[in-house]
């Protein structure tokens, strides 16, 4: 639509009522909807929302006090869209792609009104070196060249979906994000710099079945509750239990090329522990800072909400664009709860009829949308492959999970990560609720796990799981009876399955061994503790004492086999294993 | 006296705390207005929303009496602002910021929009300061730092009140650097609003405050401008003059029930407990309002009040502000009636922030460690007690007692602590003298240098001898570390 505009006078309108957020204006005859408007003398940005018998209702990004009646309205001819080229990585972003630090340079340490600044800084020289030659067909998708955008990162600079044509010219070297560095035979030039509505999916060649596992480094994550790479899982929990501190993890040791953080809603010392650590570690693949790889859009509680309900959207179009590179991308949302609200709240303003607990309607169509653009696909350029991965927070008012925006995540979401209030009591985290989590996708992942991990993938996992369902069944006992009143058989199950939950499931984010685990160090884990439990259970039923095998002192080596370093696991799970023979059979002896 | 630019006489209706004024066009969103009726007598308001017809008029004092037909609104041009300046330490202001002190009002330094602005994210710096409350329960485990926003999750009758001018009393002593408390009363009663003033008072910290108060005979709708009114001094008084201030803002589920009041009366679609559903979006635009500014030398710290209605932390209130804060402080209404000071519920309290405050060079390095294990044993100590009401101490095994008995201890001795005011190094002493009540290989959350390092000697073994060594051994261990070292015979 921006084409059919170019050179006409901007179309202006006023303004003829304002509630909060949301304002109408006369006069915007042709306007399209979610188009962007700047409102007032301030020039606040704005988007259409709603056309009505002449009236357009608008959203408005920015602080509306002070607004009056009859201020103008000028439409842009241009939906609500974002920067994309060099200069993402390393940026933090407002929930419609403002540059955090230039506003900063530009008007202090409080974000003021109206400010307009381009996402990506239009001085800034890159290297670009093409990939391909004069007279080479291009069409939309494939990569021209690359450009070496962070130490770690590579930016595939792509011709746009939807374009093509024949190369006249490439230019090479040093060149700004505006500069054409592709001309093509018809005269059209290409520059590192797009624009994409947010609104509106990134087209693909074909989707792809998740095979292979997108590895969090959580241990209780990657072998109770795997996700594919370009999966979605939800991870809904009171506050309090962590789902901040867990999305923060996640950003830190998952495995992928590019990282896209949405911080929605949420708060600015939060964000700012990120600002501060992020570029300080290392990334655990590459060496290099993690900020290297992350692109933080942030729209913190206290700002706009219009922006809020936008910023989702502009995280996933920015990661689509790097999975467009064939990178391996993880979107963390945080938390999706707050952008039903804002959605919520502008719904509330166009006196739309309610859904459930005052949320609109289509608000699970809108969460299914969302979650449908991650995925595993074959790029436009044909190129191998990338992926969307996308975890979301939820929270759930009083951490009942039977709420709206749960239950329509749930409907969508291949995992559910359930955090729940009692184990963070405990400081037992991440606090994971093993019984109610999920995934689907432990089925299709059996595989990859057995073929690149361990062939005992599976069965190990699957004792695991008997035991901690063993373990509450006998709980429930002891609840009743006491626990002197159990059976030492039964007693041995509960001291093992301790060892798992506090040895195993509990992970450490702020050890610096312990923080991140591969699955071969998870599984070696989990093969010692296994075989403690079965071998003590064994040592039980040929008469040893219980209090002999809790005395023997095994049960502290165990808990703290996540501080080994991975390179060392092997040797140390062989030798506990061998330690735990051993010391049974003296205990045996007895 | 502000300039009134713009009349009107054309208030057609009113309904609760709203009046609806037809036909202007001349006003801003967020506009304050005043209302004359007759000669003498004129209230405050602000527009709340505008359109063609009518302007909405959101009346901050009284509406009763209000006349539509008779009524004049007086459009004063400007949005909602509060006159600054470090004068302002020391006097007591109504909940718009008017002088209640017989005093003239401040010269202004500064005249400043209560709404304020978000801080960009990239100019916060990361709060990490350690404030000493002198609580165990909040030092040792909870830890509070400049910069935090940490509410006190309270119920009626609970002693939120006492603690929270403990907390002021002790924040106050730590450095010689530039401190100051500014306290909003938002419709508390007047024995409350007493309480702290006294407390104030008798703390020395009386010219070192700003008070804001709205009583509970005070409007209601008032309420909504008191804890702004609050913060934008405290902002002034951090960002500007470089000091250290400590916001409490007592109550907000007083402030959350006029939002409520304004929201259904302006036939908004209700959301939880008919509470609006923007209520999240709103208690951040005052919760958010605290922090640290790169380059800047003042902090913002905010200590908010709420009741949960029936104890519930479920409740709208309780449950939105915990999103947003930092953490919360939660009061135990079984620990009120053991008659325990302060009744702090350590399970479900938490400090966000606390990880960026304590450790070796802030606090001293064992301090995770042992809020850890303390968190632990205490947690299992309560499942034991829940078991006990089911199966009797019978059925108990010699570890369940071990951890029962803790429980008890742990309450008596490391939460409840009375008026006295402890160091952090006391605070560590006495858990690591609770620990002692289990072996070390069972300390699984604290390493074993640091238990080598900071546990008494002879805790299990009785032998009283090497106290004074163990303390002795270590250079690094502060004064306080002996304080362990002597307590530890009483139980030995």
């Amino acid at each position: 639509m921006g084409d059919g505009m170019a050179g006409a006078e901007p179309m202006t309108g006023s303004i003829v009522r304002i509630s909060g957020p949301t304002v109408v204006a006369q006069g915007l005859d042709g306007v399209a909807l979610n188009e962007v408007v700047r409102v007032g003398h301030d020039g606040l940005l704005g988007e259409v929302i709603r056309i009505r018998g002449g009236q357009a209702t608008l959203q408005v990004y920015e602080e509306t006090a002070g607004l009056m009646l009859g201020e103008p309205v000028e439409a842009t001819g241009e939906p609500l869209g974002v920067e994309l080229g060099p200069g993402l990585l390393g940026q933090v972003v407002d929930g419609i792609e403002r540059p955090l630090e230039a506003l900063a340079a530009r008007s202090g340490d409080f974000i003021v009104r109206g400010v307009v600044h381009p996402a990506l800084d239009r001085q800034r020289r890159w290297r670009f070196v093409p990939r391909v030659d004069p007279g080479d067909q291009l069409e939309g998708g494939a990569v021209v060249g690359v450009v070496q955008e962070t130490a770690s990162v590579v930016h595939r600079i792509l011709v746009p979906p939807g374009m093509s044509g024949r190369v006249r010219q490439v230019t090479p070297g040093e060149a700004t994000v505006t500069d054409p560095i592709v001309v093509f035979e018809d005269g059209r030039t290409l520059s590192m710099l797009q624009r994409w509505p947010v609104r509106q999916r990134r087209p693909f060649l074909r989707r792809l079945t998740p095979e292979r596992p997108f590895l969090t480094g959580q241990r209780v994550l990657d072998v109770f509750f795997p996700i594919a790479a370009g999966g979605t899982a939800i991870i809904p929990g009171g506050f309090g239990t962590g789902k901040t501190v867990l999305e923060q993890t996640l950003a830190k040791f998952a495995a992928a090329d590019v990282i896209v953080y949405v911080g929605c809603g949420e708060r600015g010392n939060e964000m700012t522990d990120v600002l501060a650590e992020f570029p300080r570690l290392k990334d655990p693949r590459t060496g290099a800072p993690l900020m290297d790889r992350t692109v933080l859009v942030v729209n913190t509680s206290n700002m706009p909400v219009a922006a809020r309900e936008a910023s989702i959207y502009t995280g996933i179009t920015l990661a689509e664009y790097f999975r467009d590179m064939s990178y391996q991308v993880a979107l963390m949302v945080d938390s999706t709860s707050r952008w039903a609200e804002a959605l919520r709240e502008i719904s509330a303003r166009l006196s739309e009829m309610p859904g459930e607990e005052g949320y609109p309607t289509y608000l699970a169509t809108r969460l299914g949308q969302f979650y449908e653009r991650g995925g595993r696909v074959v790029p436009l350029s044909g190129d191998g492959e990338g992926a969307v991965t996308v975890t979301g927070a939820v929270s759930p008012p009083g951490g009942d999970f039977s709420e709206p925006v749960t239950q329509a995540s749930l409907r969508v979401a291949g995992a559910l990560w359930a955090l729940t209030t009692d184990l963070a009591h405990r400081r037992h985290f991440p606090a994971i609720d093993w019984t109610q989590s999920f995934t689907l996708y432990a089925d299709r992942l059996a595989a990859w796990f057995e073929r690149e991990v361990s062939e005992e993938w599976a069965a190990l996992r699957q004792e695991a799981m008997r035991l901690l369902e063993r373990e509450r069944e006998l709980q429930e006992i002891v609840q009743l009876v006491g626990l002197e009143a159990v059976q030492d058989q039964e007693r041995i199950v509960l001291e093992a399955a301790r060892l798992l939950r506090e040895g195993f499931l509990r992970q450490n984010a702020f050890h610096d061994v312990d923080a991140a685990c591969l699955p071969a160090k998870a599984l070696a884990m989990l093969r010692t503790i296994l075989h403690f439990a079965r071998r003590a259970a064994a040592s039980i039923e040929a008469g040893a004492p219980l209090r002999a095998i809790l005395a023997a002192g095994l049960d502290e080596r165990l808990l703290r086999l996540g501080e080994v370093p991975a390179e060392r696991m092997d040797a140390a799970g062989a030798a506990l294993v061998a330690e735990i023979d051993d010391t049974l059979a003296r205990v045996k002896g007895h | 006296m502000e300039l009134v630019t713009r009349l009107a006489r054309s208030a057609t209706a009113i309904a609760g705390p709203l009046l609806f004024v037809e036909g202007v066009r001349a006003a801003r969103l967020g506009e304050m207005v005043w209302i004359r009726l007759g000669a003498s007598q004129r209230r405050r308001g602000q527009v709340i929303e505008l359109s063609e017809t009518h302007a909405v008029i959101q009346v901050l004092e009284d509406t009763q009496g209000i006349r539509p037909a008779r009524a004049e609104v007086a459009f004063t041009g400007r949005v909602a602002t509060l006159p600054v300046a470090r004068q302002m330490l020391g006097r007591t202001f109504n909940g718009i910021g008017e002088p209640l002190d017989g005093l003239p009002p401040v010269i202004p330094e500064a005249v400043l929009s209560i709404t304020g602005s978000a801080i960009n994210i990239v100019r916060r710096e990361r709060p990490s300061e350690f404030i000493e409350t002198g609580v165990s329960a909040i030092d040792g485990l909870n830890t509070l730092v400049r910069g935090q926003k940490l509410p006190i999750f309270s119920g009626a009758g609970l002693p939120a009140h006492a603690l929270a001018a403990q907390i002021v009393r002790a924040a106050r002593v730590r450095t010689g650097e530039p401190f100051a408390v500014v306290f909003a009363a938002i419709g508390i009663p007047f024995r409350e609003a007493d309480y702290y003033l006294h407390a104030f008072e008798g703390s020395g910290a009386q010219e070192r405050t700003v008070v804001f108060l709205n009583l509970a005979d005070d409007p209601t709708i008032e309420r909504l401008m008191t804890p702004r009114c609050a913060l934008t001094t405290a902002e002034f008084l951090a960002f500007t003059h470089g000091m250290h201030v400590l916001v409490v803002l007592t109550d907000m589920t007083n402030y959350c029930e006029a939002l409520r009041e304004v929201a259904l009366a302006r036939e908004e679609i209700p959301g939880r407990r008919g509470y609006p559903g923007y209520m999240y979006t709103d208690l951040a635009s005052l919760y958010e309002r605290a922090g640290r500014i790169r380059g800047r030398a003042g902090s913002v710290t905010q200590l908010p009040i709420l009741s949960m209605p029936d104890d519930d932390i479920t409740h709208p209130i309780p449950d939105l502000t915990g999103y947003i804060t930092e953490g919360q402080i939660v009061l135990s209404r079984a620990l009120e009636q053991k008659r325990l000071f302060p009744p702090i519920d350590v399970l479900p309290s938490l400090s966000r922030l606390m990880n960026l405050g304590i450790g070796a060079e802030r606090t001293r390095e064992d301090h995770r460690a042992v809020a850890d294990q303390l968190y632990a044993c205490y947690a299992r100590g309560r499942d034991v007690r829940r078991m006990v009401a089911i199966v009797g101490e019978a059925g108990l095994g010699d570890e369940e007692r071990a951890f029962l008995a803790f429980a008890d201890r742990f309450e008596t001795e490391f939460i409840a602590q009375g008026d006295e005011r402890r160091s952090i190094e006391e605070t560590l002493a006495i858990g690591w003298r609770l620990l002692g009540a289990f072996p070390s290989e069972a300390l699984t959350r604290i390493g074993r240098a640091l238990i080598e390092r900071y546990r008494p000697q002879g805790d299990n073994d009785g032998t009283g001898a090497l106290h004074a060594d163990g303390a002795a051994r270590h250079p690094g261990a502060p004064a306080g570390g002996a304080e362990g070292g002597r307590a530890a015979p009483k139980q030995a």
